[in-house]
């Protein structure tokens, strides 16, 4: 029995299971929210040094670590739809961009309002928050490019090669902390060392970062299925499933 | 619990501005893409049946 892997590499067939994978990791990301800020308001203890403030970290590092995961995912989807040619991952590129800003915005704001109360300052032209910046800058880039071309083909392409050269801006971002002097602290959890952090603390963390990745699934694949609807308007699937949802 | 009372957990050990403003400012703007997401479909599909009752139109 020989998988066909290219089943699903037509908006066609993926339409459905993008519907029901969408339905699914939803239900997963409320789940694993729901623990992981129970683990984080109740469990978790009042930290040493900053008292409550620490709580943002909760939602502080998964936004952070999706908003640079999920740039390289749609980095993924642009340069394979840029090599193949191919119309669906032009779209997953185009559905997982305003995620990725929703969670670039997030890690900002939520550090900013950390940052007031244990460094005394809203923003500094640190290189961790700088570079994260930049990366807003890059999604709103990438999806204002996309808005100004009308044809939806060359609107991939000139969003791939930008999302692509946009790429070397996320090792920026993750080791800012290592190759300059930064006011952001060093990472808490790496891949190389043990976490320097409580377990309750972590594990809290860690939940509410499949949160957010479940989350994120869900919204590109909701929003995947929205662009099939505007882009495949033409064809005759479209016009059935529109029939039949009447 | 922890807390000790809802009012503790509501101040957050003074920290509340902080913590509720990061956590609620989240939840709106995540509530707020489901919300639109839901309005594209809904824009997408009566597009489509319009275009549907256009088309038989002209059969």
């Amino acid at each position: 029995m020989s998988i066909n892997w290219f089943k699903y590499s037509s908006p066609q067939t993926f339409f459905p299971l993008a519907g029901k994978l969408a339905l699914g990791f939803g239900v997963l990301a409320l789940l694993a929210c729901g623990v992981g800020l129970y683990l984080g308001f109740f469990v978790a203890p009042t930290d040493a040094q900053q008292g409550e403030a620490y709580r943002i970290i909760f939602i502080h590092v998964p936004a952070a670590w999706m908003s640079m995961f999920l740039y390289l995912v749609l980095a993924f989807w642009a340069g394979l739809g840029l090599a193949f040619n191919t119309r669906l991952s032009g779209m997953m590129a185009s559905a997982i961009a305003p995620t990725g800003a929703l969670f670039t915005f997030l890690a900002l704001w939520t550090g900013s309002l950390w940052g007031k109360p244990t460094w005394g300052t809203w923003w500094v032209w640190d290189a961790r928050l700088t570079s994260e910046l930049i990366l807003l800058f890059l999604y709103f880039g990438f999806m204002a490019l996309q808005a100004a071309i009308d044809d939806p083909r060359r609107a991939d392409k000139a969003g791939a090669v930008l999302a692509l050269v946009g790429v070397v801006n996320i090792p920026i971002i993750y080791f800012s902390v290592k190759w300059w002097n930064t006011l952001h602290q060093g990472a808490s959890v790496s891949l190389t060392k043990a976490p320097t952090m409580a377990a309750t603390m972590l594990t809290g963390m860690t939940v509410m970062a499949f949160g957010f990745w479940f989350y994120s699934i869900a919204a590109a694949l909701m929003r995947a299925r929205c662009i099939m609807l505007e882009r495949e308007r033409a064809s005759e699937w479209v016009a059935d499933y529109a029939r039949g949802s009447a | 619990m922890i807390w000790g009372g809802p009012e503790n957990f509501l101040a957050m050990g003074g920290y509340a501005f902080y913590v509720w403003g990061s956590y609620l400012v989240t939840l709106g703007l995540v509530i707020a893409e489901i919300v639109l997401l839901a309005l594209r479909k809904r824009r997408a599909l009566a597009r489509l049946r319009l275009r549907g009752t256009a088309a038989q139109g002209d059969r």
